[in-house]
């Protein structure tokens, strides 16, 4: 009965890819123009591929029928398990293989794989894959994975196989491939021709790698500012964690709540947005600087534009995270061990430094590597208060969107980025690679934490207290600064910044959203709405796959799942314009590449929630599930998936919370049509308009933090059995 | 509430319980060799234990028996049929983890129909069929709470409740009652006896409680370093165990080292010190042996026999427990309860009763 759904599920792939040759439109359409594509089906813009392959020009797409001919005959004719299954694979592999190549090699104008031209001639076109051509190749993806089930691959279950088949597709064409197009993009000069020596010409370039300010007042290159910054706000949010965590765990203090609090904010926060705050209170105009200069005439100053300006924000925006590792390492130092050391005479201060601090040393190297690899991946605060001080990010903007467009420059730059990022990534993986998944474990294993030394305590407190004072003012000026008529000038309270953002008018064709911001927010909130459960359905499959299933090559996946997360934004940014621009995958100036863009980027924390998750459910959960009859879906769906509350809830919060915050990849990406609320606002900064950038991120806060609440409730609890009313039992044992 | 109708139940004796076959089967884990060419057959409507000291693969047997891992090499058998490539899915084989792994955001009801249930059957018919297996181990008005409402004694049935419901071929326990505390754990392992007799189910049982697996199996399989050391009935094993280690971890053993002479028929005459006893041979020839001498196979008296002195005593309440010096080495004796103390340093007489003493092979 089971062998005959595992053939039902590969007819019906067969069949889809029936359908998606002979029927659907084969190459992209713009649905907005209506149906004005289809007049001429099944020939015409919106024909499909047996259509034009016959009668039109396209004839190289008749050559598709050739592997689905193959798959068909695995699956009509009764072979046994292996050699039919074997039959499947080569369909699925060949026909996969050729219908990339055809993408590849012929373009939109002409032959792209110039040997294939000289070959066989004439100037054949074609535009990106659409419907038809998508789910063709899905379809042979699936096929290919069908077959190796059959081939015995992961127990013959082709729901594992087929899910791990897709995630390493997904990844492969939506992470590797454009970062490769980047990097071949870097070797290769405007004509097309192999340029190595012009490569290393750019990537040594003396404003990428110069060393001036060591000698004197000129500027040192771009790639050393980066590294000083990022180093900069890698020692000082874990110091600044630090002390957060140990007031927070080892002291009595009332603060508790408030760090809780002061914790979760930055995290729904766009990032420039403290920056903004920073211009508001220390910019030439700001209150602190307006008072200073009336009640002690200290002269207004642009000193908050460069390298104290972003470190500043930096800190503020990045210290949350390294607090959040810290409090989970301090909380998982067993209370026993320092109560051992206790009662073996130790002192609290001997203590503290013979076991505490020995214990914190990977969580303190960790919360390092985060903020240094954050600061790195940072635009929108770069941008906002750069000043004169050029970090690789922005640096890659300009090249891209400037004046002097130079797309091979900001590929350089992308690399020299990417390098930085990837070898700390490479650190932290050899280095502490282990010990990033280990989790509190379940045990409460009693005893008190030792209280902190004297010293220590004085000096967390003396740097937590004013420290925490600056963050409430800062989220005070983004509270207030939107409502009021002009910071730093005049404080008359106001609606009219978030009129203009959102006024609604009634009109003579009813409602009308008249406000600026609409467009943007509208857009955000749909991309942000639909990549958020795809992200959080990749990211806990994917999880599943790590924890439950063992597979070939399984370290190398988890590495690839881990990898697309230390490659910076604005990298990701740049590879999808180059990548997604041309034919076969088409997608610039859509919605679709901004929710992809959120997918893959946000996809690795919805990865770790579901293997925090998973690693703390018995496994043999599943397996009595499996032992009862249920198929791997069916325990998935049943068993796997009701645990996995929490974590589903994690990774739909954060990635939505991202997709709206984000703004270093969409800058690049964002269209006439979809506009990012972030990138709107980022454009309203750069005109001066402060209050309508506050008042239009305190919405945006708002907003956030409705639909988290709205999350925990659309999600529920994780219901353990705890049912409200014990039923009446009857007769019990 | 609805009542189940007893036709969803075939009758035991109808149900067909089938054999499990291992035929030189090895699973290895990268370099670890788990289970290493085993071969075994577990007969229809038999319970048989898989005893062995930690990490000598009695999990991993049965995990191969489920389907939960694959042979490495070997052909695994269940009523006949090769399911050596199954998945666990596919198998007719419920296991009873040694966690219980009953799924918390279930009700025992739903715990126990989620069986029925994912092979197709009706919610209604499937919840009937869990009522049913649910009072047949006792548990009937327990059905609406939720698993963490609990007691451990209680999860525990309600775990082999589930694993029952579908009738399966073969069912697996590992390591059942490890969870439970020494009354409990007497009480539930002659439940489990008392189903499997009823049910004439086919049961294969992991344990590393010798007691306990002389309690419940009809056989017994030994398992060390990855193969079978011995297997037969609980008698048998410990009667004439096959080996050393069978005879060590088998009830405890005195292992000395004797003389046999003269063999006559299927016995012969050893020599322990200065004693002569007749004992079967077992295949040993002339020479230097090892007995194995049974605990409570040596009595203890004021003279006579072997001349020896008490080293330790402690009183157990039913048996007390003594440590002997003699000339063949230091060995554990018990003798009931009722008899009179004797203190250390005391000498004594030591006998022996033949039929607690083996020979061991070679
Ligand atoms: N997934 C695995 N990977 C590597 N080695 C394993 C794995 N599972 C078990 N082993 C090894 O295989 C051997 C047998 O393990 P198994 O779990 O079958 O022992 P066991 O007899 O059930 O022991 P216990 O009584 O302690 O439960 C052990 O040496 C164990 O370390
Ligand atoms: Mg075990």
């Amino acid at each position: 009965m089971k062998r005959s759904l595992a053939t039902a599920v590969a007819g019906g792939w067969l069949a889809a890819g029936w359908v998606a040759f002979a029927l659907l439109p084969w190459y992209w359409l713009d649905l907005s123009r209506g149906l004005q594509d289809f007049v001429d089906f099944p020939l015409g813009v919106g024909g499909s591929a047996l259509a034009l392959g016959v009668a039109g020009d396209r004839p190289w797409l008749l050559l598709l029928a050739f592997p689905l001919l193959l798959a068909t005959l695995a699956l009509v004719l009764p072979l046994a398990r292996g050699p039919g299954g074997a039959l499947l694979t080569l369909g699925g592999v060949l026909g996969g293989l050729y219908l990339l190549a055809q993408g590849f090699a012929i373009g939109l104008k002409g032959w792209d794989w110039g040997w294939l031209g000289a070959a066989f001639g004439g100037t054949p076109r074609q535009e990106g894959l659409g419907p038809g051509g998508t789910l063709l190749l899905l379809a042979f993806l699936l096929l290919t994975c069908q077959g190796l089930a059959r081939r015995g691959w992961c127990r013959g279950d082709a729901f594992v196989v087929s899910a791990i088949g897709t995630v390493v597709a997904l990844i492969a064409l939506f992470v590797f491939f454009p970062v490769a197009r980047v990097l071949a993009h870097a070797v290769i000069d405007p004509s097309g021709a192999f340029a190595l020596a012009g490569f290393v010409a750019r990537i040594s370039d003396h404003s990428i790698w110069g060393l001036d300010c060591l000698a004197g007042p000129l500027r040192c290159g771009v790639a050393w500012n980066t590294l000083l910054l990022a180093s900069l706000v890698g020692v000082g949010s874990t110091l600044l964690g630090l002390a957060f965590a140990l007031v927070a765990t080892r002291s009595n203090s009332r603060f508790k709540g408030v760090l809780r609090i002061l914790s979760v904010l930055p995290i729904i926060t766009p990032p420039f947005v403290i920056g903004l705050a920073l211009i508001l209170i220390f910019g030439r105009s700001g209150i602190a600087s307006t008072l200073l200069a009336e009640w002690l005439d200290v002269p207004r100053s642009r000193w908050i534009y460069g390298l104290p300006g972003i470190l500043l924000a930096q800190l503020l925006a990045f210290t949350p995270i390294a607090f959040m590792i810290l409090i989970g390492v301090v909380q998982g130092i067993s209370p026993a061990l320092e109560e051992a050391a206790t009662t073996l005479r130790a002192g609290r201060w001997t203590t503290f430094r013979t076991i505490t601090f020995p214990l914190l040393r990977p969580g303190l190297a960790n919360a390092f590597l985060v903020g240094f690899v954050e600061s790195m991946a940072d635009f929108g605060n770069p941008l906002v208060l750069g000043g004169n001080y050029d970090v690789l990010s922005t640096k890659i903007f300009f090249a891209v969107v400037g004046a002097a467009v130079d797309e091979s420059r900001a590929a350089v730059l992308a690399i020299v980025l990417l390098s930085f990022t990837l070898l700390a990534f490479f650190v932290q993986q050899a280095w502490l690679g282990k010990k990033v998944y280990t989790t509190v474990a379940g045990k409460g294993d009693g005893g008190l934490p030792a209280p902190l030394p004297r010293r220590v305590a004085l000096l967390a407190a003396a740097v937590v207290a004013p420290w925490s004072v600056f963050m409430i003012s800062v989220y005070g000026i983004i509270m207030v600064g939107g409502f009021v008529k002009s910071l730093g000038r005049d404080y008359t309270p106001t609606l009219v910044h978030l009129s203009t953002a959102f006024r609604i008018d009634w009109g003579n064709h009813g409602l009308r959203f008249a406000g600026s911001a609409w467009d943007s927010f509208f857009a955000t909130i749909q991309v942000a709405a639909v990549a958020a459960p795809l992200t959080a359905a990749l990211g806990l499959l994917t999880g599943y796959l790590l924890t439950r299933q063992s597979f070939a090559g399984k370290r190398a996946f988890e590495f690839g799942t881990l990898l697309s997360f230390a490659i910076p934004g604005t990298v990701i940014g740049v590879s999808y314009i180059v990548a997604f621009n041309v034919p076969p995958f088409e997608l610039t100036g859509t919605g679709l590449i901004l929710v992809l863009c959120f997918v893959f980027r946000n996809m690795p924390v919805g990865v770790r929630a579901g293997v925090a998750t998973l690693s703390q459910i018995d496994r043999s959960l599943d397996e009595a599930s499996l032992t009862l009859g249920a198929s791997s879906a069916t325990t998935v769906r049943r068993v796997v998936m009701p645990l996995l509350r929490p974590a589903l809830i994690a990774a739909l919060v954060y990635s939505f919370v991202r997709a709206m915050t984000s703004v270093s990849a969409v800058i690049f990406l964002v269209s006439a049509k979809y506009n990012m609320a972030t990138t709107y606002i980022v454009g309203r900064v750069e005109a001066g308009e402060f209050g309508l950038a506050i008042a239009y991120s305190a919405t945006l806060i708002v907003v956030m933090l409705l639909a988290i609440v709205g999350i925990q409730l659309a999600v529920g609890e994780r219901k353990l059995g705890r049912r409200a009313a014990p039923q009446p039992t009857g007769r019990t044992l | 509430m609805k009542t189940p109708h007893s036709g969803t139940r075939r009758s035991p004796a109808a149900a067909a319980r089938a054999s499990v076959e291992f035929r030189a089967v090895t699973k290895r884990y990268g370099s670890v060799m788990a289970v290493d060419a085993v071969s075994f057959t577990i007969e229809p409507g038999t319970l048989v234990t898989l005893l062995g000291p930690s990490g000598c693969g009695k999990t991993t047997t049965l995990r191969l028996i489920a389907g939960l891992e694959m042979a490495t090499a070997g052909r695994i058998l269940i009523g006949g049929e090769d399911v050596t490539a199954r998945s666990a899915t596919d198998r007719d084989v419920s296991m009873v983890f040694q966690s219980y792994a009953l799924f918390p955001h279930m009700s025992v009801i739903e715990n126990v129909a989620y069986g029925p249930s994912v092979q197709g059957v009706r919610k209604a018919d499937a919840e009937a069929m869990a009522a049913e297996t649910l009072a047949l181990v006792g548990l009937r008005g327990l059905e609406q709470r939720s698993t963490s409402e609990l007691s451990g004694g209680q999860q525990q049935r309600v775990a082999v409740a589930r694993a029952l419901v579908l009738e399966p071929q073969v069912l697996l326990f590992d390591e059942p009652l490890s969870n439970l505390d020494a009354k409990l754990r007497r009480r539930v392992r002659e439940d489990i006896r008392d189903l499997q007799q009823r049910l004439n189910l086919t049961v294969a049982y992991v344990t590393h409680d010798q007691e306990e697996a002389l309690a419940v199996s009809d056989r017994i399989i030994v398992m060390a370093h990855a193969q079978v050391a011995q297997e037969g009935s609980p008698r048998e094993l410990y009667e004439a165990p096959a080996s050393l280690f069978v005879a060590e971890f088998i009830g405890d053993a005195n292992i000395v080292a004797a003389e046999v002479g003269a063999i006559v028929g299927a016995e012969a005459t050893v020599r322990l010190a200065d004693l002569e006893l007749r004992l079967p041979h077992r295949g040993a020839r002339p020479g230097a042996v090892r007995l194995a001498i049974r605990p409570d196979a040596i009595s203890l008296a004021e003279t006579g026999g072997l001349a020896g002195t008490i080293l330790k005593a402690s009183y157990l309440g039913k048996v007390r427990e003594y440590t002997v010096r003699t000339a063949i080495g230091d060995l554990f004796v018990t003798v009931p309860g009722r008899a009179e103390a004797l203190v250390p340093g005391r000498a004594v007489g030591v006998g022996f009763t033949a039929d607690g003493i083996v020979v061991l092979p070679e």
